[in-house]
């Protein structure tokens, strides 16, 4: 096993730009190859993307692989998985990382199967094994009831990490760093799923993943209605409207507003939750909020056991009070 | 259209945190007293998105499930809301396996049940959380691929499926036979019918063991592992909330508003 060597990480593209998992990757990727004494690398993977080789380099690749064709232009697992088993048995990886994005969820256990290794999804925590050397995979399991820290021996060892975890290392574009070339050589017959149409949200305001504030509701609202304060909180404090899954599966708010475990990942300096319970699975995507401020009917609601600050009682009189009074302090 | 399900038992996922242990000596979850397992939720959405196409077009829901002690009451609830059959891959050398030796497993039993056009899984199970096993199944067979879906349309041999993504979705077409993982988008899967509560009372599972399905129990379970587990532990939350008071509950939360302003949150 001791021809694969080095850390790559899968640099995500969005919207023409490197996604921020791509640059938080780099961060714990970048100490698992000092760990190791080896090198970090990074493959890009796209159409038109060549450009962002230099950006890759800067926030701390030794290496890029760029792999660039007009068949990639839309992600697919059928041509990415293809693309992927050739330059990782090109490169030989010991180490190969991924976001647990749309595109990491399904890219990293199929490339793992068909690799004949293991991938570990959504891990919080990745160090390397000073005994084995192998890469120790921290992973949230039971809905984030519970941790588990996991190897596997086979190589590549192949994880993806959860976004706003990691923290990024500050690019330096004075960095250098060597690129390669791949040739995506892709059997297009190998296709078989073709993209008919993307869909985005429409958001209004701040997107959740920017936002600095959060006022996140859940079903304790118990109608569209509930979310109206919510939304008049959230302009006083300049911040999005969140919530948990059921509001979402009612139709009450858009899907895009779903946080948690199979919805966003967020990390705001504040995080206002009210009337959520405070599952594990909702906590799984606002636990890393700086501050977590809850209010809640039930005294007992697991919510009080992450938040900073609490309010015991009914969101219809204590949103408007509070909202009236933060507007006041605002204002003076 | 003959379609598969794949559900997996698991620890209801909704019971209150606080009821959540672990043997720390086994590395195990020890399941709360008094609290049924169910079926992992995505796979009632998985075995939602099979009856949903069964109403439009017809067809036959097999169901597999893969585990010990597997519950009638609990892995028979996809056939009381309407499929088809039911078969168990119930053998001490299926348990304990990891996202690979359980996706082999399915597969070859899949391999054996031979005539499908879709396999459904739910898009990740509600015990490890891993995501894996419906592409593992999909890798193995080499089939076509979609995750995390919440609409399904089906015309002429191909499936058009909604795939949930972080912001909106995205529309695929893929050809049949393929492999589609659940989301909970999908919709609330249906309630069974006491029709088909009764119905599902006089089915009797089939069962297969290691090899009924040609496998070596080597293979399966935990020896079949790739991911070895060196520790499980529950997180350890602080817990130091300050629950904010006040002559009324306008005051309290007129005091929170100050606080936060004092602890430079607002
Ligand atoms: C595999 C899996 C994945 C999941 N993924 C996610 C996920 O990504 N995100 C997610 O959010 N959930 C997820 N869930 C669901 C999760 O387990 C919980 O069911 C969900 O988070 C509960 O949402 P809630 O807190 O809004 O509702 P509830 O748990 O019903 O809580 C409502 C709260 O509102 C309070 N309340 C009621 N009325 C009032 C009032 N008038 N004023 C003040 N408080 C009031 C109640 O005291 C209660 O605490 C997942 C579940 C599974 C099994
Ligand atoms: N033991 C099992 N029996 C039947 N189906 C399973 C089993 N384990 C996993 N699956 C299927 O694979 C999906 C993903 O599981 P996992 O990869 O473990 O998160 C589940 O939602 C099920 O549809």
């Amino acid at each position: 096993m001791t021809e694969y060597k080095g850390v790559m990480i899968y640099s995500e593209v969005t919207e023409g730009k490197l996604a921020a998992i791509s640059t938080e990757l780099k961060g714990c990727g970048r100490k698992l190859a000092d760990d190791l004494g080896q090198e970090l690398s990074a493959v890009l993977v796209g159409s038109g993307i060549s450009g962002l080789a230099q950006e890759v380099i800067a926030f701390g690749a030794d290496k890029v692989y760029i792999v660039d064709d007009p068949l990639l232009k839309d992600y697919q697992t059928d041509s990415y998985v293809q693309v992927m088993e050739k330059v990782i048995k090109q490169v030989m990886p010991q180490i190969f990382l991924l976001g647990q994005t749309s595109i990491g969820r399904d890219l990293a256990p199929r490339l793992a199967f068909r690799l004949n290794t293991a991938a570990s999804m959504d891990c919080l925590e990745l160090a390397i094994d000073p005994d084995s050397k192998l890469m120790l995979r921290t992973k949230p399991v039971y809905g984030g009831n519970a941790q588990a820290v996991f190897t596997c021996e086979s190589y590549p060892q192949i994880a993806t990490v959860r976004v706003k975890v990691m923290s990024p290392l500050e690019r330096d574009t004075s960095r250098q760093g060597e690129v390669i070339t791949i040739e995506a050589g892709l059997d297009p017959s190998m296709i078989k799923t073709k993209v008919l149409e993307k869909v985005k949200a429409e958001v209004e305001g701040i997107k959740l993943e920017d936002a600095e504030v959060i006022v996140s509701g859940g079903r304790g609202l118990g109608s569209a209605e509930g979310f109206k304060e919510l939304e008049e909180l959230a302009k006083v404090l300049k911040g999005a409207v969140g919530s948990s899954r059921p509001p979402c599966d009612n139709g009450w708010v858009p899907e895009a507003l779903h946080i948690g475990l199979t919805g966003k990942v967020v990390a705001p300096d504040l995080y206002i939750a009210v009337a959520i319970s405070g599952a594990s699975q909702h906590l799984a995507g606002c636990s890393g909020s700086k501050n977590i401020i809850a209010i809640n009917k039930d005294p007992e609601a697991n919510i009080f056991k992450e938040a900073r600050f609490g309010v015991v009682g009914d969101y219809r009189k204590v949103i408007p009070a509070f909202t009236d009074k933060v507007k006041e302090l605002l204002a003076g | 259209m003959n379609m598969i399900v794949c559900v997996k038992q698991v620890i209801d996922p909704e019971a209150p945190p606080a009821s959540f242990k672990i043997d720390p000596s086994s590395n195990k979850v020890v399941p709360p007293p008094g609290v049924s397992p169910v079926i992992s939720p995505f796979d009632e959405n998985a075995a939602e998105a099979a009856l949903k196409i069964k109403d439009t077009q017809g067809g036959k829901i097999t169901v597999i499930s893969l585990g010990t002690n597997l519950l009638r009451d609990v892995v028979k609830k996809p056939l009381s809301m309407g499929a088809d059959e039911l078969i168990l891959l119930e053998d001490e050398a299926f348990t304990n396996g990891d996202s690979w030796s359980t996706a082999y497993a399915l597969a070859m039993a899949i391999k054996k049940i031979g005539d499908y056009d879709i396999i459904f899984c739910g898009r990740q199970a509600a015990d490890w959380d891993a995501g894996q096993v419906g592409l593992g199944i999909a890798e193995i067979l080499g089939l076509p691929s979609v995750t995390a879906a919440k609409k399904i349309d089906i015309t002429d041999s191909k499936a058009r499926v909604e795939m949930v993504t972080t912001d909106g979705y995205e529309v695929i077409e893929v050809p049949l036979p393929a492999l589609i993982t659940v989301s909970s988008e999908l919709g609330e899967p249906r309630y069974p019918t006491i029709k088909g509560i009764m119905a599902a009372k006089r089915k009797e599972p089939i069962i297969w063991k290691p090899a009924d399905i040609g496998v070596d129990p080597s293979q399966v379970g935990a020896s079949g592992r790739r991911i070895k587990i060196l520790k499980l532990f529950q997180p350890i939350r602080e817990g130091k909330c300050e629950i904010i008071e006040g002559e009324s509950v306008e005051e309290a939360a007129a005091n929170l508003a100050s606080k936060m302003r004092k602890a430079k949150l607002l």
